[in-house]
């Protein structure tokens, strides 16, 4: 299977790859997996005090599709409100990485990793 | 289609896979094409469609992985293909250090290391996978599903790296 031009720019340089510490109050943590594939993605927010976000990272063991999807919302959620990033679907980030069916699930991890992210973020702060 | 039903067995977790070997050969020797040579195109093409079917069947009731979700699926959890997540933090955090002690691994002895708790992991999942489907708790015997998946990623990975470790050696 070729992989996109835009999948083996964010394999070859991903964005934001690191960790924030966990327990900072301003830090979300989502954590997700993908049975089907054994993928793990952990993505991170810096969340500013205006709700807005920061800054982002990933780490994320799984297939090049994957490291690409995880890579490019890093990137796209930074300067978005909990909102607007809790917006961000699947199907914008397989069009992006131009993603062939049968890696529909590394975007559908990369949308959920997002969510938990948020989740993750609301409980902290209930 | 009902793999249990196929070879004779009854629905359930627990299986001798020896006599599932044994009526595996006898299945295919049955329908092998070689018997249907001189009978009708008709003929043929079902034996050979029962052929394929009992490779299947023998491949998904053989590992008690695949055995598992094939029940499961009988009882309408469908997981062969789906695409959903897992979302158990706990878990996945387990299994990103996992991946991390992968990637540290440089000697054949440590490969070794790995494979013991692996495999220990993998024992107490099965156990608790073997108690839900007994207990037909099939929606946590899922996501017991689910993980062992994750397990088996684990160590195809580790498969690799020690073939990797022989290559240079």
């Amino acid at each position: 299977m070729a992989y996109s031009e835009k999948v083996i720019d964010h394999y070859e340089n991903p964005r934001n790859v690191g960790a924030f510490d966990k327990n900072d109050p301003s830090i979300a943590t989502g954590m997700v997996g993908a049975p089907a594939c054994g993928d793990v993605m952990k993505l991170q927010l810096k969340i500013g005090e205006n709700g807005v976000i920061e800054d982002a990272k990933f780490k994320t063991y799984g297939c090049g599709s994957a490291i690409a999807s995880s890579s490019l919302i890093t990137e796209w959620v930074k300067g978005k409100t909990l909102d607007e990033a809790a917006s961000i679907k699947n199907t914008d980030i397989a069009q992006e990485l131009a993603l062939p069916p049968v890696k529909i699930h590394c975007s559908i991890l990369a949308e959920d990793a997002i969510k938990a992210a948020i989740e993750d973020y609301k409980k902290k702060h209930a | 289609m009902n793999y249990f039903e196929l070879f004779d067995f009854p629905v359930s977790f627990d299986l001798d896979t020896g006599e599932l070997s044994r009526r595996y050969r006898l299945l295919q020797q049955q329908f092998h094409p070689d018997r249907f040579a001189s009978s009708g195109e008709r003929d043929k093409l079902n034996a050979l469609q029962k052929t394929s079917q009992i490779n299947d069947g023998f491949q998904t009731l053989k590992m008690p992985l695949s055995r598992a979700e094939h029940l499961l699926g009988l009882r309408g959890v469908e997981l062969a293909h789906e695409q959903r997540t897992l979302r158990d933090p706990e878990f996945l955090m387990k299994q990103m250090e996992l991946r991390e002690a992968l990637e540290t691994i440089e000697t054949p002895e440590a490969v070794l290391d790995m494979d013991v708790q692996l495999q220990a992991e993998i024992k107490t999942l099965m156990d608790v996978l073997h108690r839900e489907i007994t207990a037909n708790e099939d929606e946590s015997a899922a996501d017991t599903v689910r993980k062992l998946k994750f397990m088996h990623k684990l160590r195809d990975e580790l498969e690799r790296i020690e073939d990797s470790l022989m290559d240079s050696w």
